[in-house]
């Protein structure tokens, strides 16, 4: 850490547990989002936003997921891209089969769809830990994989899977531009993101990390474990599902199941080990350096 | 005593046996703990006593017995369960949550009466906001009572092994229990920090009326703070009483006093 927050005293309660308690991250924080909401549409070129920022947004997102399941509650996963998948497919359907569905509702149910998803996966987590987790996560990021493949419903009966997604509309407005979409996927991550932090501040969080740190106390102390950590798989995958929304609708437009293979679960899990595990903004960090990593190992 | 006066009984055990596979960790093992009161639980290493406090919150399930708290009689008790019904407790190997900071440790203490759901906290809004500074303030009457302003902000891993135990301690205390276990508490402190414990707890004692069940090795500690004491010996009862009794009983002296350890 650069700063402290030494010399800065708060007079009350509410001052010390506000979402930034420190000066500098305040001004930090709001200096970042000005550059991004209004320097960045207006400066960067077509091929850096469509490119690079809104990948990375995404990517961030999914981070934030992971990180909250790996980083906060300490179960490790694999299967981050799946969950990705699940929400993108979703949504996919959800658009598809329901008239006049709003692309943000599409999302969230994509999410929450994610959200089922990781708690039916998280539940060998009631039993196993670390290693054999992994493996167990290992085995959704497969299945799924597989079933999105197999099954051609989820994909409209498309050859092997590929969905295009629909257009993006809000409100009678037409996503189309990259700026639009840019500033679409960076107010959804920035939401996302402040509600990440609210949360692993608050008792839930502190509930995962009881988990993680020690669960026998934890349970003496009176958190229900189970209750907790598949809190804490359905949280997590909720963000990658939004993220894999994200990812086919204004990102890439079309996509197929193998395109969130087990590779995309690592580069995940990369970014928050880069990035700092168990922070929220350490989402944020990971995506890029780990892309510099893999541009200079190239 | 000190101005507090022992209620009814609140704890019964009766005929407790636990084994683990052939170990027989607690055998036939019947007392009981009266409200406000500090009941001290002495023995050998081994003797089972760690075992008994895991009976009590639920962590050990044992084959034989019945427990009554308040009354209640339970065939299986959970650990959350206990911890509902106002049993806190700390360990003999501290077990804090070490990546977080003391704050945030005796926070977590309170946790069963914090009630905003997660959607609420991510929100950060009405009821989540309400509870975490209504909260924060009876954590912070904790971190006062402890005498530990000074370190609130730092994570626990960071901390002398003496101040770790004052933290568990705390975090145990945050959900106001109406008793409270503690194994061990001064396990591996100096002279000045046993001397704090005891005063720690004592005060507990006498503020809150929080009756206390205590494992302790040093017999000085024993001796000037607890009302009854139960001693075992290879997962045995072998005496029961106030400390006077149970120093003059034949065989606690054979057993345990007699030999040094
Ligand atoms: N979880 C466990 N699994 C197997 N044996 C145990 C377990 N807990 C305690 N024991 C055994 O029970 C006996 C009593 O242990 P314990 O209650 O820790 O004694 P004390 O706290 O008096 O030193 C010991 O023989 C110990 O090895
Ligand atoms: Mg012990």
């Amino acid at each position: 850490m650069l700063y402290r927050e030494a010399g800065q005293f708060k007079a009350s309660y509410g001052a010390d547990q506000q979402i930034f308690p420190i000066r500098q991250d305040r001004i930090g924080i709001m200096i970042v989002l000005a550059i991004a909401f209004i320097a960045v549409p207006m400066l960067a070129s077509e091929y850096w936003l469509k490119g690079i920022l809104i990948q990375f947004l995404v990517f961030s997102c999914a981070a934030l997921g992971l990180n909250i399941l790996t980083g906060y509650a300490g179960q490790l996963s694999l299967g981050s891209a799946a969950f990705m998948a699940v929400g993108a497919f979703a949504s996919y359907n959800f658009m598809l089969r329901i008239d006049g569905m709003p692309l943000l509702v599409a999302f969230v149910l994509g999410g929450l769809a994610a959200a089922f998803v990781g708690i039916l996966f998280g539940l060998p987590s009631l039993r196993i830990k670390g290693f054999y987790l992994a493996v167990a996560t290992l085995a959704a990021q497969f299945f799924i994989v597989w079933l999105l493949t197999k099954v051609s419903w989820f994909s409209n009966d498309s050859s092997s899977g590929v969905i295009t997604a629909q257009e993006m509309v809000i409100f009678g407005y037409k996503f189309v531009t990259p700026e639009s979409k840019y500033l679409l996927v960076l107010s959804v991550v920035t939401a996302l993101a402040l509600m990440a932090k609210n949360m692993v501040r608050g008792s839930v969080g502190r509930a995962w990390m009881a988990v993680r740190d020690m669960d026998v106390a934890a349970e003496v102390i009176g958190i229900r474990i189970m209750h907790t950590k598949l809190l804490a798989f359905a949280v997590s995958s909720f963000y990658c599902g939004v993220a894999g929304a994200l990812y086919a609708y204004a990102y890439l437009g079309t996509v197929e199941p193998e395109g969130f293979n087990l590779d995309l679960s690592f580069k995940i899990l990369f970014m928050i080990i880069i990035g700092g595990v168990g922070s929220i903004s350490g989402a944020f960090l990971g995506p890029p350096s780990s892309s510099c990593c893999r541009f200079s190992w190239m | 005593m000190n101005g507090r006066q022992i209620g009814d009984v609140i704890l019964d055990l009766q005929n407790i046996s636990l084994r683990f596979g052939g170990v027989k960790a607690l055998t036939n093992i019947s007392f009981d703990v009266r409200e406000h009161e500090i009941r001290a639980i002495i023995g050998p290493n081994g003797a089972g006593k760690s075992s008994m406090l895991n009976v009590i919150n639920g962590v050990y399930h044992p084959q034989e017995g019945r427990i009554a708290f308040h009354g209640e009689e339970r065939r299986r008790m959970e650990p959350h369960m206990a911890a509902m019904q106002g049993i806190s407790r700390t360990f003999q190997n501290i077990a804090l949550f070490k990546g977080m900071t003391v704050l945030d440790n005796i926070m977590t203490g309170r946790i069963t009466k914090m009630k905003a759901n997660f959607i609420e906290q991510a929100f950060y809004f009405g009821r989540a906001r309400r509870e975490e500074l209504e909260h924060r303030k009876k954590v912070e009457e904790v971190i006062d009572f402890l005498e530990i302003q000074h370190i609130r902000k730092t994570p626990v891993g960071r901390l002398p092994y003496g101040l770790q135990k004052r933290v568990e301690l705390g975090r145990a205390l945050a959900a106001e229990p109406t008793m409270l276990l503690l194994d061990e508490p001064m396990a591996g402190m100096n002279v000045e920090e046993k001397q704090d414990m005891c005063r720690f707890i004592l005060d507990v004692n006498d503020q809150f009326g929080t009756t206390i069940v205590l494992i302790e090795h040093d017999m000085g500690v024993i001796m000037d703070i607890s009302d009854r004491v139960v001693v075992l010996d290879y997962g045995k009862k072998i005496g029961d009483g106030t400390p006077d009794e149970v120093r003059n009983n034949e065989e606690v002296i054979r057993a345990y006093l007699g030999v040094g350890h």
